[in-house]
């Protein structure tokens, strides 16, 4: 265990409306993290940093909604520490395409969704990375593809030209699924990110320093 | 016979058709037959739909051969669809599932709501790269369907009733049996795997695990707000609902509108479906639930979980 599980560090949320939460949740824990399930607004004013799990986006998109939580994420991935995977990074993204639909708009970055094909396409490739450790095992399911980024995003790794794995300030995302492999490194790279804050309780928020100014997507 | 060197189940196959049912959990797998209802499901937050030509209800009300669905209907759905895309093919019948892995359906369902068409092999399911699910009423059933290759299970429950008891029923008894796996010694399995006429290994790895080695979900009568509820706090990970959400009976498709405000409400359960509050304004919200028919009141041989074995 890595980190100390008194009442200071800082709590990892996980969205739990539908997907692959679970593996998620424990990913975290088995790096030491203390972590909580998402589903309604006061959830997630009580945790630290996020994670927006694979699943369907669309299901996603039309739960948040009707919980009246969509508003009330689209400000907190504005600031706080966030991971999306998958369906995640979907939501993530400041333009969606196939078919085109809303997301959080945090992200600099366009992503279409089913971009590789159907489920036969899936597949579990491994690539290098800019994190240290060499080659690491990527788990895509319909997955989707960045299409192209914009200022401010640093691309961690790449599949055929394209980027899988970018940061942009205090969002994560990857278009494969971290979370069904067992290597741990960019659960503990977000982890990173969570302890770059400033002070681990909620009212001290992460200062954001971007060049552009992410877009928010209308309703 | 497929071909095995080209399967999926080969290195990587099962952990990706295993991974694509993680992806539904904590959602709703809904039944429809157009591009409608297709456009429904998806506007109401399904994660995934199965592609038939008729409901359950309808092929129980109306009888003959249930085989998979026409091409032109599955394609539709799937042009219509940006989720996951499903369809049976009969118990046995590997040709089916063929034609339907050359489509590109992104999971299998070898149902017993269709006509069988085999009295004794299940489809080798190991043999492609598409992935399978498969109903069962009892562990040792899950336990075979999973060593051919399944990568879910449903529970069978009785199909285009609209009544849960039986979903409830195998939904129980698989918990039971893997519970009762848990607490036994190691010499005592070998014992429980001629029981549960199921392979030594996958006993050994329930007992150990307490759970099955791949999604287990609930289908089979689901047709409220509170059934889907009730399946997830009896430990379903996921839902299918099929002629409780398009049907007012077993030959009347509700009105679309209708349809609609069922499957959201549905959806909501199942994300929120231990929280009492949100049930109750979901069971609010949806009106006009199914008629049904009662699963005590049937003829035995009427019922579709008998088969498959």
């Amino acid at each position: 265990m890595t980190r100390s599980s008194h009442a200071a560090s800082p709590v990892v949320g996980v969205l739990a409306l539908q997907g692959d939460y679970a593996p998620h949740a424990q990913a975290l824990e088995e790096i030491g993290v203390r972590t909580k399930m998402v589903r309604t607004k006061e959830e997630l004013a009580q945790v630290d940093a996020l994670v927006l799990p694979g699943g369907e986006s669309t299901t996603f998109l039309k739960l948040l909604d009707r919980e009246g939580l969509f508003v009330p994420l689209q400000s907190f991935v504005q600031t706080r520490p966030t991971f999306g995977t998958c369906a995640g990074c979907i939501l993530l993204a400041k333009k969606v395409l196939n078919p085109e639909q809303q997301s959080l708009g945090v992200l600099n970055a366009t992503v279409e969704r089913n971009a590789y094909g159907r489920q036969n396409d899936s597949e579990i490739l491994t690539e290098e990375t800019s994190l240290p450790g060499g080659p690491l095992e990527m788990v895509f399911i319909r997955a989707p593809r960045i299409a192209d980024v914009g200022d401010g995003v640093e691309v961690l790794a790449r599949r055929s030209g394209a980027p899988i794995l970018v940061r942009e300030q205090n969002v994560l995302a990857a278009t494969f699924h971290p979370e069904l492999s067992e290597d741990r490194r960019i659960h503990r790279y977000f982890l990173q990110m969570v302890e770059e804050l400033p002070d681990a309780s909620h009212t001290s928020h992460y200062k954001k320093t971007a060049v552009a100014q992410p877009v928010r997507t209308n309703l | 016979m497929t071909d095995h060197k080209n399967n999926g189940s080969g290195g990587h196959g099962l952990r990706l058709k295993v991974g694509l049912a993680e992806m539904l959990k904590g959602g709703v797998i809904m039944d429809v037959t157009d591009a409608q209802q297709a456009e429904i499901a998806e506007r109401a937050g399904a994660v995934a739909v199965m592609a038939l030509e008729r409901v359950p209800a309808q092929i129980r009300a109306e009888g003959g051969v249930a085989r998979m669905a026409s091409i032109k209907k599955i394609k539709e759905i799937m042009s219509a669809s940006s989720i996951p895309v499903m369809a049976k093919c009969r118990i046995g019948h590997f040709v089916e599932a063929q034609v339907l892995q050359e489509l590109g359906i992104d999971f299998i369902d070898e149902s017993e709501v269709l006509t069988p068409a085999d009295e004794l092999h299940h489809v080798d399911k190991h043999a492609f790269k598409t992935p399978f699910v498969c109903g069962a009423r009892d562990l040792g059933e899950a336990l075979r369907r999973i060593a051919e290759g399944a990568a879910m299970i449903r529970t069978k429950g009785e199909a285009g009733t609209g009544d849960v008891v039986h979903a409830v029923k195998h939904l129980r008894q698989i918990v039971k049996d893997m519970r009762q796996l848990t607490v036994m010694g190691e010499e005592e399995l070998y014992a429980a795997a001629k029981e549960h006429r199921a392979p030594y290994e996958l006993i050994r790895m329930v007992a150990k695990s307490g759970k099955l080695p791949v999604p287990n979900f609930s289908a089979g009568g689901i047709a409220t707000p509170a059934d889907a509820a009730l399946v997830r706090q009896l430990g379903a990970e996921a839902v299918f609902v099929g002629s409780g959400i398009f049907m007012s009976d077993s030959t009347t498709f509700a009105p679309p509108k209708e349809a609609e405000i069922r499957a959201r409400a549905i959806v909501r359960a199942t994300t929120f479906f231990d929280d009492p509050k949100v049930l109750a304004e979901a069971s609010e919200e949806c009106t006009g639930a199914m008629k049904g028919l009662a699963i005590s009141a049937m003829d035995p041989s009427s019922m579709m979980q008998t088969r498959g074995w």
